[in-house]
This record gives C-alpha cells, structure tokens and sequence, in this order.
C-alpha cells in the first residue's frame, strides 16, 4: 500500500505538468470532457479539432504502448453489468457537457486556479460520487 | 508545432492517468467509497496535479500570451443550475463505473469491452448534449 500513494503522487505531478504545458505553450485549458466532446458533438472545427485530435491521439496511444511493453499494469477492473456501463457512460457525458468539465477541467485546472466554478463542481461531483457508491453499493449491492 | 505539443501532452496526462493508478476502476470507486476501506490515492493524483498547474497559472497571470497562441479567456463566474446539475448527473456516472473521461480515453487500448461500452454511451451523450440542451432551453 506504501508505493501506491507515490504512484499517486508522481501520476498526478505528470498530470498537472501536461496541463500546465498545454496552458502556457497553447494557451489551452487541458480538459478531457471538453477536448473529447469538441469532437463528440462536431463543435470543434479547423486548427482547434486538429489540436483536440492529436491530443486525444496521445493520450489513448502512450498509456497502450506502456501497457504493450510490461511497463505498467493494464487491469482496469471495470464491471461487466453491461446496464451499469451504459447509465454510467450516459450520466459522464452528458453531466460534463453541461457543466462544461469533468475532473480534470474543474478539478485539476479549475481548482489550482481558486475558480468558484470549479469548486463548486468538483464540491458536487465529490459528493454525487461519495452518495452513489453508498446508495448503489452498500445499501442495494448493485456495483 | 501545436498539434506536436498537444500529441506530447496528451501522452503525458495518459501516462500519469495510467501510472498514478487512475485508470483501475476499483481505485477510484475505493476513494469515493468512503465507509469501507477507503483508498486514499485519488487525493494524492489530485494534490500532485493541482501543484505544478497552480505554479503555471502564476506564470500565464503574468503574461499577455502563452507560448504558441492567446491564452483562454478569463472564465466564466457564473454558478448556474447547469453547472450544478451537470456535475451531479457526472458524479452519479463516475460513482457508478469508475471511469471520468480522462482515464476512459486513456484506458481504451486495454480496457476490453467494459471500457468502450462506457465509451460508446459517452460518446453518444456528449453527442446529444447540444440538442438536449437547447431543447430544456426552450421549456
């Protein structure tokens, strides 16, 4: 359990040196929600969809390459219970969209800057979070 | 030169997803988790992010532009009802999976079929959002 929190740490320091390398070198907010629906919803068009693409390009193909050559563990545990993904899946998309980000937009980007938006979302998706895992796991034991 | 840059950060925010543990459900459903064995790691991810991007929007305060392009714009104050709701239906969603964007993305080459179902139904919401939206606009 020891190594897990410096994993933790060093993950979330490279994190945070992306975001803060796509901020000053592209003046570019490093938001996944944002960047991913950009292209989801065809807003994005030009140099930004191109800049959206490539970002995306790397952040699906370095963690495969890592996980390809032994150097990181690929389990992602996710459930198998098909309705659960897809309320899951529903709930993410459709919540960041509206709320205009996800974890890291409002929480990696937003909090490290004291925006009240991003405290307030992350505040509220902490929470949504925090209630869903007690209603959905130790009261019915569905996930 | 930007698209370079967004390829290379890109990769970087997936691989710190992948090595912070980010990207293995059961770590993040073990922080929200908060009655059982709670998994503290996701503080850590997240007070190792927020560092480095708060020295950063130190720096971009005192510029007129960033690197290769305009910074963003000063962001929006307003807390709104989407803004609220937004983030509630998003907890809900990554309580119940495990899975926000950034590690769903990032996870896609080896998360199986699990990871792109969520995938697909994300896609297919964020998709729909702008018509949803427009839509409770007009009610």
């Amino acid at each position: 359990m020891e190594q897990d929190w410096i994993h933790g740490l060093i993950g979330g320091l490279m994190i945070g040196s992306a975001a803060a390398v796509y901020l000053l070198v592209n003046g570019r907010i490093m938001g996944a929600s944002g960047i991913l629906g950009g292209i989801a919803d065809g807003s994005a068009k030009g140099r930004a969809r191109a800049e959206k693409l490539a970002f995306l390009a790397g952040l699906i193909a370095v963690p495969g390459l890592l996980v390809a050559s032994n150097l990181a563990p690929a389990e992602t545990h996710v459930t198998g219970n098909l309705a659960v993904l897809v309320a899951a899946g529903l709930l993410v998309g459709l919540g960041t969209r509206l709320a205009g980000g996800c974890t890291s937009g409002h929480g990696v980007c937003g909090l490290s800057r004291l925006s009240p938006r991003g405290l307030a979302a992350s505040a509220v998706y902490l929470a949504a979070g925090i209630l869903t895992l007690l209603l959905f796991r130790q009261v019915l034991h569905i996930i | 030169m930007r698209i370079l840059i967004a390829a290379l950060t890109g990769g970087l925010f997936g691989a710190g997803l992948l090595i912070s543990g980010m990207t293995d459900t059961t770590r993040v459903q073990g922080f929200l988790d908060i009655l059982v064995a709670w998994d503290p790691t996701l503080a850590f991810v997240l007070g190792g992010a927020i560092a480095p991007m708060a020295i950063a929007w130190r720096i971009a305060a005192r510029q007129r532009r960033a690197l290769l392009g305009d910074l963003p714009e000063p962001p929006a104050q307003k807390i709104d009802g989407a803004l609220l709701g937004g983030s509630l239906l998003f907890g809900a969603g990554w309580g119940l999976a495990g899975f926000c964007p950034g590690p769903a993305m990032a996870s896609l080459s080896f998360g199986g079929t699990g990871g792109a179902v969520f995938m697909a139904a994300m896609l297919a919401a964020m998709a729909a959002t702008p018509a949803l939206r427009t839509r409770l606009a007009k009610t």
